[in-house]
């Protein structure tokens, strides 16, 4: 008892009080665009809105148990979750159910489960795990560990195929540069980042040519310092390389509905009907909604299907559309001023590991939000990724809650480290 | 705190900023969206209104309504679809949906657009069951024209759809819309065709309709449009229409003491029920391109003829007007009027004085000559002589519109001192350089309606009713048809006249189509024409008092008056009066009679002439 009680009190029940209405808020909307006549009660389990509540409940059971656990069984256990979460995702490319052509899911009867959503936390775990082993600086062979423990999650992912669950785990970026990863890493992919997107954007000749023009003056404004030209051809010799790669893994590598996505978000493309159709209603939606919404259920868009995946990744269009302006910077604040009260709860954690695995916990969720509410304003390429808390779904809605429950729990915890 | 939580506190702000930046310009500031999203799950239905329906003057249904459907599209709103199983639905060219989408995608991609319309109930059903195939398409119920009785099609009229070009004038209209194009259809269109209905629906992605938008408070019921009682008498138009059958011409009637007309025949004729429904156009363009019989062109509002002998009542009438004759008054005919070196020829056949209800009856050329002559001389000069007399025949309704509701008409042509002035020079002219118009022939033209009310006003002894042909509108009749129209002829001098018409029939040129029951006054006439025999043309009413009727019938080269015309008024005012007719045999030898070998020598000689000018 005496234990439980101490959970309670050290418990950061802020935290808790915005994943709940978060939560909550995530199930009404569920209800406003799934909504069924023929099973208008909100608890009813045929419909999204009441396996969603199940959900929710499940999930708060699951955060009662997380919490009661030993807080240091997280750290001790970190490498046996990460690896049996590493099985799970291999087993789905054999054993998987494929839906909407994508192998992710394990079936069992009418209940299906995303094994890439469990490795999001367990991944986080083992990440920190590994960068805090050792005290001090982190040694050449823990540098390359986590980068496996990160890429291979990736590349089981990248098969099923599911491009947004994989590109999560840029997220680890993140506490990695928080950690001691050099700033030019971040500097390197941010350059690498806009290479690409003009490398989409322009012809091969037209980049390769601008490349070698900027070569050239940056080599004659710099002609007074020697040894300058070596570093300035290096640079302008990777870059190239960036280019020619991107060209070839955007017409080798991508898949067509992918490469489709991307030009139309780069304006390349244009059809409202087809690919772009999504980005277009979602639009659409969001847009209708004016600055204070059409009212709770009186969402037309939604309502009506006209949104593609309503329930699940373009639930953040409900919210437009039905609170409008308002209710949408509602959850925006919500989520910004989550990710706020994260980092500074994982500043304060003693222990690296508490720390490495908040940073962790709060850039994927920063990612996910970033991701998919881009992708619902028309500012990203649809990616199928989940709103954090919000989406309809079992897996997701377990994944997150675990992801930041655990640290709850090693927040409450971090009193009886020394 | 670390510097480099710093960095992220700048990201999810950065993230904060962009979103909500990015959110108030679509959802505030872009109104775009709004529309869209309206387009997308709000579709305006338009519940068609019942066109108002027609009824003759014993409340017999001449125009009425029958269920038809319409195929709509909205054009954003389409998938890929099977071009060819639509057309086989509609039993039409695949190439004519593939048009009509493209004429609906240019009017608007957002809103609805006929596809085809007026399907039947046959084509309806079938089309029902596959229309879910066919994404973006919908079916509207409306009402489809039926005509009941096979005739009076220039009098019903037709309607149409209307045109972009006029949608764009009348934003009342919408494309699909149908507008009255001839007959009462047209002159009655604001009253007939009521007013649309507008209901808001919700659809889903599939174009399903969930339910009403807003609960319905932004719809708006159909009013149907009012029902018309038409003067017409359809019994009497349809005999006069058989009566006409193979020969071209018409037939006005008009009952004097209110001017509503009673039948208004341009022959030939065809079935209003051609104009309806999806054989439409082809029919349309069958009707359209007889270039010989026209039976689109009413004759009867449109056709203008020199008026022959029934033109000399009204210079008779002057004449006792001007005080230049009195009813003793005498001429002799010489087989003509002779002055000068002109002669204008005369086969009344009497050779000793006759006096004016003789010339009448014996319709007498140098009798009217020699009025006419006297009219203009009496005026100082010929100038003022001659705009007397106008003014006098203008005061009947010849030379001007007769500003009636009727969708057409012409002024017909009524020479004046100034046209005069300027075909001859000024004053190089006198009385007997224009005599033919005192038996009216030379430049003057009177349409055949104008001609029935030349005939109501002697009836009612020097006054007229504007001739109509819709009593009242929803039980509402137009204060401008009960206003009677007076002539500049003083009442007394029409009995003489009268007398004269009443003598026609008694012992004149129309004796053939007397009957004892009814008193009948007419004059025949027989209009000279360029293009071949000439006009058999009869003005009368009936009876001599309190007449019910007034008629004017034409038939072109019919040879002379009482060889057609006079019989045909001769049975339809029987008709009308008796409600019977007397002589079968008459009206057997009026239908079948034709007029087909001069009509075919006449397109004959035409083609010849054309074949002429393109040789030369």
């Amino acid at each position: 008892m005496r234990e439980s009680r101490t959970i309670f009190t050290h418990l950061d029940w802020f935290t808790v009080g915005i994943y709940l209405i978060l939560v909550f808020l995530g199930w009404i909307n569920i209800y406003a665009a799934a909504f069924n006549e023929v099973h208008p009660s909100i608890t009813d389990m045929s419909q999204e809105y009441g396996k969603q509540l199940f959900w929710i409940l499940s999930s708060i059971g699951l955060f009662v148990i997380i919490l009661f656990l030993d807080g240091r069984l997280y750290e001790k256990l970190a490498i046996p979750i990460y690896i049996a979460a590493l099985l799970l995702l291999a087993g789905v490319l054999v054993f998987g159910t494929t839906i909407s052509g994508a192998r992710s899911w394990y079936t069992f009867g009418g209940f299906s489960l995303q094994p890439s959503e469990f490795m999001k936390f367990a991944t986080a775990l083992a990440v920190a795990k590994i960068l805090s082993a050792k005290e001090g600086a982190i040694s050449k062979k823990e540098r390359w560990l986590t980068a496996l423990i990160i890429a291979l999650p990736i590349l089981l992912i990248l098969p099923q195929p599911d491009l947004g669950s994989a590109l999560v785990y840029f997220a680890f970026l993140l506490p990695l540069y928080r950690e001691g990863m050099p700033a030019w890493i971040l500097t390197a992919l941010l350059v690498i980042s806009i290479l690409f997107i003009l490398s989409l954007l322009f012809p091969l000749s037209t980049m390769i040519l601008g490349i070698l023009g900027l070569l050239g003056i940056a080599i004659f404004l710099l002609r007074k310092q020697k040894r300058a030209w070596i570093w300035l051809v290096l640079a302008a010799v990777s870059s190239i390389l960036v280019v020619l790669s991107v060209d070839y893994a955007f017409n080798e590598l991508l898949e067509d509905r992918h490469r489709n996505r991307i030009n139309i978000l780069l304006g390349k493309a244009q059809d409202p009907k087809g690919i772009g159709y999504n980005t277009n209603q979602s639009m659409i939606a969001i847009g209708s909604g004016g600055l204070a919404g059409k009212g709770f259920m009186k969402g037309t868009q939604t309502k009506f299907n006209f949104v593609p995946e309503q329930t699940t990744d373009f639930i953040f269009c409900t919210v437009g559309e039905e609170w409008g302006f308002v209710g949408s910077a509602t959850v925006l604040i919500l989520f910004t001023v989550l990710f706020f009260r994260l980092i500074y709860l994982s500043e304060r954690q003693r222990s690296s590991f508490s720390r490495i695995y908040g940073y962790s916990v709060t850039s994927i969720l920063f990612l996910h939000v970033c991701v998919n509410v881009a992708m619902t304003i028309g500012l990203a390429p649809v990616i199928g990724i989940p709103l954090p808390f919000f989406s309809y779904g079992g897996s997701s809605l377990w994944g997150f809650t675990i992801l930041l429950f655990i640290f709850l729990r090693l927040d409450a915890y971090r009193m009886q480290i020394l | 705190m670390n510097k480099k939580a710093l960095l992220l506190f700048v990201l999810f702000l950065l993230m904060f900023v962009i979103f909500a930046v990015r959110l108030f310009y679509i959802q505030v500031i872009d109104d775009s969206y709004k529309l869209n999203a309206e387009s997308n799950a709000i579709r305006k239905e338009y519940v068609y209104a019942a066109r108002g329906s027609v009824y003759d003057r014993n409340n017999k249904l001449l125009v009425t309504n029958v269920a038809a459907y319409d195929l709509l599209v909205i054009p954003n709103q389409t998938a890929a679809f099977d071009t060819a199983k639509l057309a086989e639905l509609l039993s039409i060219d695949p190439l004519r949906i593939r048009t009509r989408l493209e004429k609906a995608r240019k009017y608007s991609s957002y809103k609805p657009s006929e596809v085809v319309t007026q399907i039947n109930q046959r084509d309806y059903a079938s089309l029902q069951e596959w229309i879910h195939y066919f994404k973006g398409f919908y079916i509207q119920k409306r009402s489809q024209r039926s005509y009941p009785y096979i005739g009076a099609p220039n009098v019903v009229g037709y309607i149409s759809e209307v045109t972009e070009g006029f949608v764009q004038n009348n934003p009342n209209y919408i494309m699909g819309d149908l507008i009255g194009v001839t007959g009462i259809e047209k002159s009655y269109e604001d009253q007939l065709k009521g007013q649309k209905g507008v209901r808001y629906v919700l659809v889903d992605v599939h174009n399903r309709v969930k339910g009403p938008f807003s609960d319905g408070q932004y719809d708006t019921l159909a009013i149907p449009g009012s029902d018309l009682i038409s003067c017409i008498d359809i019994d009497l138009q349809l005999l006069g229409e058989k009566l006409m059958q193979g020969k071209r011409g018409s037939i006005v009637a008009i009952e004097p003491s209110s001017g509503e007309i009673l039948a208004l025949i341009s022959s030939p004729t065809y079935d209003p029920n051609l104009l309806v429904g999806r054989k439409r156009s082809k029919n349309y363009t069958q009707l359209y391109i007889d270039s010989l019989n026209k039976p689109l062109y009413d004759r009867a509002l449109l056709a203008e003829y020199p008026p022959g002998s029934p033109f000399k009542l009204i210079n008779a009438l002057i004449g006792l007007q001007e005080k230049v004759i009195e009813t003793n008054t005498t001429f002799t005919c010489h087989h003509g009027f002779h002055f000068g070196s002109l002669h204008v020829a005369c086969h009344c056949g009497t050779g000793y004085p006759i006096a004016l209800e003789t010339s009448i009856s014996k319709s007498c050329n140098n009798y009217y000559c020699s009025v006419f002559k006297r009219i203009i001389e009496n005026y100082p000069n010929a100038n003022l002589g001659m705009d007397a007399w106008r003014k006098h025949v203008m005061s009947f309704g010849m030379g001007n519109f007769l500003n009636n509701d009727l969708p057409t008409g012409r002024r017909g042509f009524v020479p004046s001192s100034e046209y005069f002035n300027k075909a001859f020079g000024y004053q190089h002219w006198k009385a007997v350089s224009t005599i033919s118009l005192g038996i009216g022939q030379g430049e003057l033209l009177l349409t055949p309606i104008q001609m029935a009310n030349m005939a109501a006003a002697i009836a009612n002894r020097g006054y007229y009713y504007t001739p109509h042909i819709v009593r009242s509108v929803g039980g509402t009749v137009n204060e401008n048809y009960i206003k009677p129209h007076k002539t500049t002829i003083n009442p007394e001098h029409f009995e003489p006249v009268v007398e004269g018409m009443h003598k026609v029939f008694e012992e004149g040129t129309a004796r053939a189509s007397r009957i004892e029951s009814i008193q009948m006054c007419g004059k025949t006439g027989t209009a000279e024409n360029p293009h071949g025999q000439d006009h058999s043309i009869f003005i009368a009413f009936a009876p001599k008092e309190n007449p019910t009727i007034a008629i004017s019938i034409i038939v072109e080269n019919g040879y002379w008056g009482s060889r057609w015309a006079a019989p045909i008024a001769s049975l339809m005012m029987e008709s009308y009066i008796n409600d019977s007719i007397s002589r079968p045999e008459l009206v057997q030898r009026m239908v079948d009679g034709n007029l087909d070998d001069e009509y075919n020598k006449q397109a004959l000689e035409l083609a010849a002439r054309k074949l002429k000018l393109l040789a030369k």
